[in-house]
């Protein structure tokens, strides 16, 4: 699904550079949930950033799904994320103005997806997210779990291949986060292959495999056994 | 493209970021508004100025020349220098005869002279005048009609009043055709009324009667007075003035190069030089419009601007989830072209407002000094679609901006 070789990035400072990723070799299967943890400054974001296509790496090789992802152009990689990749953020990124079902149609729109085809998709998951009664509310109406349920249909909207979540739960409270988690872990079971990074430990441990960085190389990669998150529910 | 114009998605997000700064973009709007306001009523107001400039002239042969004789200034020939002058009739037919693009000579005649009628009495001036007269200086008549060929021949005493003249012999509201008037103890039928010219090319002429007549009485023979000649619209007037001139020295022994002999007053060149401060004026309305409008699209620009800056992480997030950068700033541009536009529009309209009070306040009856001000379809659509150009080259400076930062920064941006 995903393979990622000797992967190297580093960010200009000044006059000197921060070697911020130092030959990252990761490799994903199809089905698979992986956490990404580390400490913050030990590459965890950039690595999850570089294999969204929202930075590109300085060397190393990025396969998704046995495309070699390299020397994107903007376009390309606009057409890209579209088709390949849903995107969780820490702070939703919802757009204010839109309501919820204009935010899930929002990748369909850049898909050139006819308005009432995008928009019973779109209504067909947030009917998925348990959402379809607040299909015309305006995120500003909806709670925090809500709202990151509206940003799970958005990512989940254009059916992609691989989900990345940046923090899905960091805005979040223990409750909610776990109903969220628990959201993840039933797309997981559905067969979605899930990327996501985060610093908690019990939020990790809700994952099938753990990937600890430091220092922007590779400490330890392993499976865990999967804790459910309904239990907390 | 053209789909996308069309596509209710669009407009829907035009629709969105407008109502979500309703203040702003208002505001953004009322420089365009301004400036298309500026330029329409300028625009309107100058027409209206040279429509009323055109209704004094329009009486008027505009390419036409007066030539009438003075006193020499050089000896010729024999001739002492200080010679009078005298032109003739035969030198009005030798200028129709000789010279290129003529249209009409007119020879004319004038004379101050009393005029009695019962116990009414005044003195006007008197111009023998042929029917073609009407052609080169348009009288407009209001009663009755203007001396005509038959007249001519038969040297009818049959005489044309101005309004000033009827006003000093008859009473209000009195027939005077068919009247009889004393003009030198000669009786003359009252045959036309006319309305007194605010313009006079020559001196101001109180009544006209037949050229013949007036030959006759006043013992003229073939001498005259001065002649107005018109040329035909493709010709050069100040061209014919000079041949004319050339023709009229050689005919008369006056020195090729004697410029007092001849005097003259060329109404093309008159009315060239009003036509040339109209379209000066017409020039100042478009460079102050067009610049009061360029400043209303730079605001709008900044405006847009600022406004890219604040949705920042909007378009990051956009771009994550596909938008490719042509199709950010396609819609950033989209934006700006639609407001430009609709300020545009209102700006039209509420011109055309301003127009239509000036129009009521000063615009009407005969001595408007704007009459009729308006502007030209042609002119909505220039204006239009300079602002279509205009909104579309300043809509790309915040589209090249929102998408000249990386969507990774743009999504860590709060």
């Amino acid at each position: 699904m995903l393979k990622i070789n000797q992967l190297h990035k580093s960010y200009p400072i000044g006059d000197s550079s921060l070697h911020v990723l130092k030959g990252i070799d990761l490799e994903v299967e199809k089905g698979e949930m992986v956490a990404i943890m580390g400490s913050s400054g030990s590459g965890k974001s950039t690595l999850l950033n570089i294999i969204g296509m929202l930075d590109e790496a300085d060397s190393g090789d990025y396969i998704l799904d046995e495309l070699p992802i390299k020397d994107l152009t903007e376009k390309k990689a606009a057409v890209y994320r579209n088709k390949f990749l849903g995107f969780i953020f820490q702070s939703f990124n919802l757009i204010n103005y839109k309501n919820a079902l204009e935010n899930v149609a929002l990748p369909l729109y850049y898909q050139g997806m006819k308005r009432k085809e995008r928009q019973e998709k779109a209504l067909f998951h947030l009917e998925k997210v348990g959402l379809a009664d607040w299909a015309q509310h305006l995120p500003k109406e909806l709670s925090g779990g809500q709202n990151q349920r509206v940003a799970i249909a958005r990512a989940l909207a254009a059916n992609p291949k691989l989900l990345l979540a940046d923090e899905p739960t960091g805005a979040l409270d223990t409750k909610t986060s776990h109903e969220i988690m628990a959201f993840i872990q039933q797309l997981n079971d559905e067969g979605k292959t899930i990327l996501m990074v985060t610093h908690e430990e019990d939020i990790a441990s809700m994952c099938k495999r753990v990937v600890r960085l430091r220092d922007g190389v590779i400490m330890e990669d392993k499976k865990v056994e999967q804790v459910r998150a309904e239990q907390y529910v | 493209m053209f789909k996308f114009l069309f596509d209710r998605d669009t407009w829907q997000e035009v629709y969105d970021s407008f109502s979500k700064n309703k203040l702003r973009s208002i505001l953004t709007m009322v420089g365009v508004w301004w400036g298309i306001l500026l330029l329409i009523g300028l625009l309107g107001s100058a027409r209206g100025l040279e429509n009323s400039f055109n209704r004094l002239f329009g009486d008027f042969a505009t390419n036409s020349v007066f030539i009438w004789g003075q006193n020499t200034g050089m000896p010729f020939k024999g001739f002492q220098e200080g010679r009078r002058v005298q032109l003739s009739l035969s030198d009005t037919k030798k200028i129709q005869e000789n010279i290129e693009g003529i249209e009409f000579v007119v020879p004319r005649n004038q004379n101050q002279v009393p005029v009695i009628r019962n116990f009414l009495s005044g003195n006007f001036s008197i111009a023998g005048d042929y029917p073609l007269l009407d052609q080169v200086e348009k009288k407009k008549l209001i009663h009755g009609r203007f001396i005509n060929q038959n007249d001519i021949e038969e040297k009818k005493k049959v005489i044309v009043l101005s309004e000033d003249v009827y006003k000093q012999l008859f009473q209000k509201n009195e027939n005077a055709i068919g009247e009889y008037i004393q003009v030198n103890k000669i009786n003359f039928k009252v045959v036309g009324l006319f309305q007194t010219s605010k313009i006079n090319m020559g001196p101001p002429i109180d009544m006209h009667i037949p050229f013949t007549t007036f030959q006759q009485i006043y013992n003229r023979g073939d001498r005259i007075g001065w002649m107005m000649i018109t040329g035909k619209p493709e010709y050069n007037i100040v061209q014919i003035e000079k041949d004319a001139k050339l023709l009229l020295k050689n005919l008369n022994d006056i020195h090729p190069k004697d410029n007092r002999a001849l005097g003259s007053a060329n109404a093309g060149k008159e009315i060239g030089k009003v036509t040339g401060f109209l379209i000066g004026m017409q020039f100042l309305t478009w460079f102050v419009g067009i610049a009061t409008l360029i400043a209303g699209v730079f605001a709008i620009g900044n405006i847009l601007l600022i406004t890219i800056k604040e949705r920042t992480k909007e378009i990051g997030v956009r771009r994550a989830l596909g938008a490719t950068p042509f199709e950010i700033k396609r819609q950033i541009v989209v934006e700006a072209v639609f407001l430009t536009l609709v300020a545009g529009i209102i700006g039209i309209i509420t011109g055309g407002w301003i127009l239509i009070a000036i129009n009521a306040l000063v615009g009407q009856g005969d001595d408007a000094t704007l009459v009729n001000p308006s502007v030209s379809i042609a002119v909505v659509f220039i204006a239009l679609i300079i602002l279509v150009i205009l909104g579309t080259l300043i809509g790309l400076i915040p589209a090249f901006k929102a998408t000249s930062i990386k969507p990774i920064e743009a999504l860590r941006e709060e």
